[in-house]
């Protein structure tokens, strides 16, 4: 097993990952950019932001986004944007399961009681990172997503609560989508200064570190 | 009588609508989008909506100091000459013909739908675009006039027809929402034109653009492949996804 043999070199070497994750890191990777595209096109439909129930052009906006009119993408936009939607959820439900169930949080993101990382591929700060985007951000941007369905939010009106309204639910939905946009950032940037090829080769193929 | 028919029918089609869902080979209830690929979402989305939430779940109402400016967009006024004649006589010849399978077809004027028990509500427009606004509605909720029509058993879905040239359909379940209504006063007046004068649709779980404007025909069918390009609504022959419960 190759979690369990010792460290024998300080540099980050690419980690061996289990089926389960580098299949769903590639679904993932696909949705999230069919999501980031098509939330662009929806919100070009409407670039201003609001906070509270209500928000449109004859009221102030909280935010202007600096981001041209165009109301011709928004239609072919949320189909894409619901295909994508649906796909994260589902392909992050096996993520998770998967990860619960064959102790891969424990092992990757856990940390022991002393404070240490469990495994050592990763350091302190990418392991909150991780789990917090993992267990943080895509449930709130999953919740904020469904407050802008009237039809979920008839059924749900807790989640209209929760957010504060459906123009705060849309407005956090746009934060939100922006810190996912940055961890992507983040983490391109991380996966390069480890070795693009081999961290890629070991998320594709699983290979062994070398 | 004519209301337990359609009573029974409605529960049936519930029935049915909740089975087929699970037999890819039916395609009874299906939307419109079913069969294309960037369509999956949102059939996915409609599968997940008509099987997990309570089907008279109401949309939020609000109280009447948060009623909010309230943007008209698209046609605010149809150029349509026969729209135009009846706007010039305040609609007093306007008639909503109601038809299609129902054993009673009906032609309603603006003075029969105020005949109607009238419902008010005050609800969040919600526009795809990603704008929304609080207005109040009052109108007859479109189940008590699909009853007087008498739906008959093979009906699947109502279409409706404007004087602005959209056209589109909503699902029976959605139809019968204690909430749709044909409104004809908004904010305590009537309906101003570029609201839709004289009759406006309000489809509350749904986007704005299924809140037509301008009625002019309701028609229940058992299927929509054969109306026009067979999206059911001309909004999906322009992208937009038919059903818009998101």
């Amino acid at each position: 097993m190759g979690y369990l043999e010792p460290m024998t070199s300080s540099t980050p070497a690419a980690p061996e990952h289990r089926a389960a994750v580098r299949i769903t890191h590639w679904v993932n990777t696909l949705s999230f950019v069919a999501l980031v595209i098509s939330g662009v096109a929806i919100l070009m439909a409407h670039p201003r932001l609001y906070w509270g129930d209500v928000g449109n052009d004859e009221m102030a906006a909280a935010i202007e986004l600096p981001l041209a009119l165009n109301l011709k993408h928004s239609g072919w936009g949320r189909s894409l944007h619901f295909l994508g939607a649906w796909v994260t959820l589902l392909n992050g439900i096996v993520y998770v399961g998967s990860g619960l169930v064959l102790g891969h949080f424990r092992k990757r993101l856990g940390v022991t009681s002393a404070g240490r990382a469990v495994d050592s591929s990763y350091d302190l700060p990418q392991k909150l990172v991780y789990l917090t985007v993992v267990f943080v951000l895509l449930p709130a941007i999953i919740l904020t997503g469904l407050t802008m369905s009237p039809a979920v939010t008839a059924a749900v009106p807790t989640l209209t609560a929760l957010f504060g309204g459906r123009q705060s639910a849309r407005t956090l939905h746009f934060f939100l989508a922006v810190a996912m946009v940055l961890f992507l950032a983040v983490h391109l940037i991380q996966v390069t200064r480890a070795g693009f090829g081999s961290q890629v080769r070991a998320m594709t193929l699983g290979a062994k570190r070398r | 009588m004519s209301t337990e028919t359609s009573r029974r029918a409605f529960l049936g089609i519930g029935l049915s609508a909740a089975g087929t869902l699970l037999l890819p080979g039916c395609r009874s209830v299906l939307p419109p989008s079913y069969g294309s690929l960037i369509g999956l979402g949102d059939t996915m989305t409609f599968a997940a909506h008509r099987l997990l939430l309570p089907r008279m779940a109401l949309a939020q109402e609000f109280d009447r100091s948060k009623i909010s400016a309230f943007p008209a967009i698209n046609t605010t006024d149809p150029k349509d000459e026969t729209y135009q004649r009846h706007r010039a006589a305040n609609f007093v010849d306007w008639r909503l013909p109601v038809d299609g399978l129902v054993t009673r077809p009906l032609t309603l004027s603006l003075e029969d739908l105020k005949r109607f028990p009238a419902r008010t509500q005050i609800t969040q427009h919600s526009c795809e675009r990603g704008w929304s606004a609080i207005g109040e509605w009052t109108g007859v909720t479109l189940g008590r006039v699909l009853e007087a029509a008498g739906i008959q058993a093979e009906a699947r879905y109502v279409v409706f027809r404007c004087y602005d040239r959209l056209w589109d359909s909503i699902d029976l379940i959605d139809a019968f929402h204690p909430q749709t209504l044909l409104a004809y006063g908004m904010n305590g007046g009537e309906v101003p034109v570029p609201h839709g004068a004289p009759i406006r649709l309000r489809v509350e779980r749904q986007l704005g653009y299924k809140n037509l404007k301008f009625l002019r025909r309701i028609t229940v069918v058992d299927r929509l492949d054969g109306i026009e390009k067979g999206k059911g609504s001309l909004a999906a022959e322009f992208g937009y996804s038919w059903y818009a419960g998101i």
